[in-house]
């Protein structure tokens, strides 16, 4: 039998299995939450950080990864809290600047109004995400590649970097890869940030300290009302 | 098959027996019989236990006391660093030279020492120092240094 716990997910009271994490609950909602190294069908993973959500009542409350964390009886989480997305906004900022070339972090970038990069930017092809590692074991039982090596030279690699001897070209690794799929207009090294499709950001953040709705994309409630509000927080 | 060929399958067969399927302890084994990993070797375990190579290979390049290249029996780390240059390190190189027949990054033939340079072992205060083996050596001359080395060769022919 199922064990269903009761829940709040942005002010709203849910009953979600058991089991479930946070990450998981929250898209059953279709309340939206970014994740860089998260894959229906994978293992969670934990890593990129970027599907942090706030969890606890405000005053005692702590950023966890949602797709790790799973849901338990009275849990409060905010998925799109002022603090949520500080911190997501600097996180696409670094992904930015580690890999300006991939076009899952550029729509990133532009979803959630990051439009500078204060970092060099050092252009890897990887960030390490492990999609493909975990695509390659757990959906093609392929375990033809890995993690090898350890600190700043951490990479995925076959072993002793020579073709794969069990590797069926399946092309799934490639497939589920963040880093691969270059951004439309190529990768523009000395503009590290492309923001050809910068989404509108959410004024009412600054009021209520949480995202009031879950538009997608933010319509940015383009009321002179909410400007003032904006001014007057913001001198 | 050739007599070497048994020997591995021999040292693989015991270690498998010892250790089971745990990857670590499975190489430390395989390291101490050929001094290092060789990649023929490794992929010879994989075929033998079933372990995916690519986790044979993580661990082998995740754990420092792990090599895929052949180590010396003996290493040494000569400082190059500002003082201990200055103060006579180039000569311990060159006696280590003339004692061994090695450079920097190079290995005798019978696989019993290993020279490197490292820049600054942090002691300057006993320049010129060198490290052998994990254990520190200060203040040195040449002669000192054909003395370790010499006991050193002393305990491998023994
Ligand atoms: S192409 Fe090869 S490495 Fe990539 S997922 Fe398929 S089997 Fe694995
Ligand atoms: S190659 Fe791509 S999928 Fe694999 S770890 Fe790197 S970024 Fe992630
Ligand atoms: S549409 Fe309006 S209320 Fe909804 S997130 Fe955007 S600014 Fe906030
Ligand atoms: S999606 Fe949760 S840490 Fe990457
Ligand atoms: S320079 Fe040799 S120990 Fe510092």
């Amino acid at each position: 039998m199922k064990i269903v716990v009761q829940m709040t997910l942005n002010g709203l009271r849910i009953d979600v299995d058991e089991g479930m994490t946070i990450l998981e609950a929250a898209r059953f909602y279709g309340m939206n939450i970014p994740t860089l190294c998260y894959l229906e069908g994978l293992s969670p993973y934990g890593a990129c950080r970027l599907c942090l959500v706030e969890i606890g009542m405000p005053g005692q409350s702590k950023l966890v990864t949602s797709c790790t964390y799973r849901v338990e009886e009275g849990l409060v989480v905010r998925t799109d809290s002022e603090w949520v997305i500080k911190r997501r906004k600097m996180l696409i900022e670094l992904y930015l600047a580690t890999c300006p070339s991939s076009k899952v972090i550029q729509d990133l970038a532009s979803k959630y109004h990051v439009t500078t990069v204060r970092f060099t930017p050092w252009h890897e092809d990887c960030i390490l995400c492990g999609l493909c590692v975990r695509m390659c074991a757990e959906q093609m039982q392929g375990k033809a590649i890995g993690f090898a090596h350890r600190g700043s030279n951490r990479r995925v690699t076959t072993p002793f970097d020579k073709e794969s001897e069990v590797c069926r070209l399946c092309g799934g690794c490639m497939y589920v890869c963040p880093a691969c799929q270059s951004r439309c207009q190529g990768p523009q090294e000395e503009q590290p940030v492309c923001n050809a499709c910068l989404n509108l950001q959410q004024p009412c953040l600054d009021y209520f300290e949480d995202k009031m709705c879950f538009m997608d994309p933010c319509v940015a409630c383009e009321l002179d009302a909410n400007r003032e509000v904006k001014a007057k927080r913001r001198p | 098959m050739s007599k070497q060929l048994t020997d591995v399958e021999d040292v693989l067969e015991g270690a498998v027996k010892k250790h089971g399927l745990s990857v670590v302890p499975l190489l430390q084994e395989i390291q101490e019989h050929f001094r290092y990993l060789p990649e023929e070797v490794l992929r010879m375990l994989s075929r033998k236990t079933g372990i995916p190579l690519i986790d044979i290979y993580h661990a082998a390049t995740f754990y420092n006391s792990l090599s895929l290249t052949p180590r010396a029996r003996h290493q040494i780390s000569v400082c190059a660093g500002t003082t201990c240059h200055i103060r006579g390190g180039g000569k311990l190189i060159e006696e280590i030279f003339q004692l061994l027949g090695i450079r920097p990054g190079e290995i005798t033939s019978d696989g019993e020492f290993m020279l490197e340079t490292v820049n600054c072992l942090g002691c300057c205060a006993f320049a010129p120092a060198m490290v052998v083996d994990g254990k520190y050596y200060g203040n040195l001359n040449p002669g000192e240094v054909r003395e370790i080395l010499n006991a050193l060769r002393k305990k491998a022919v023994s």
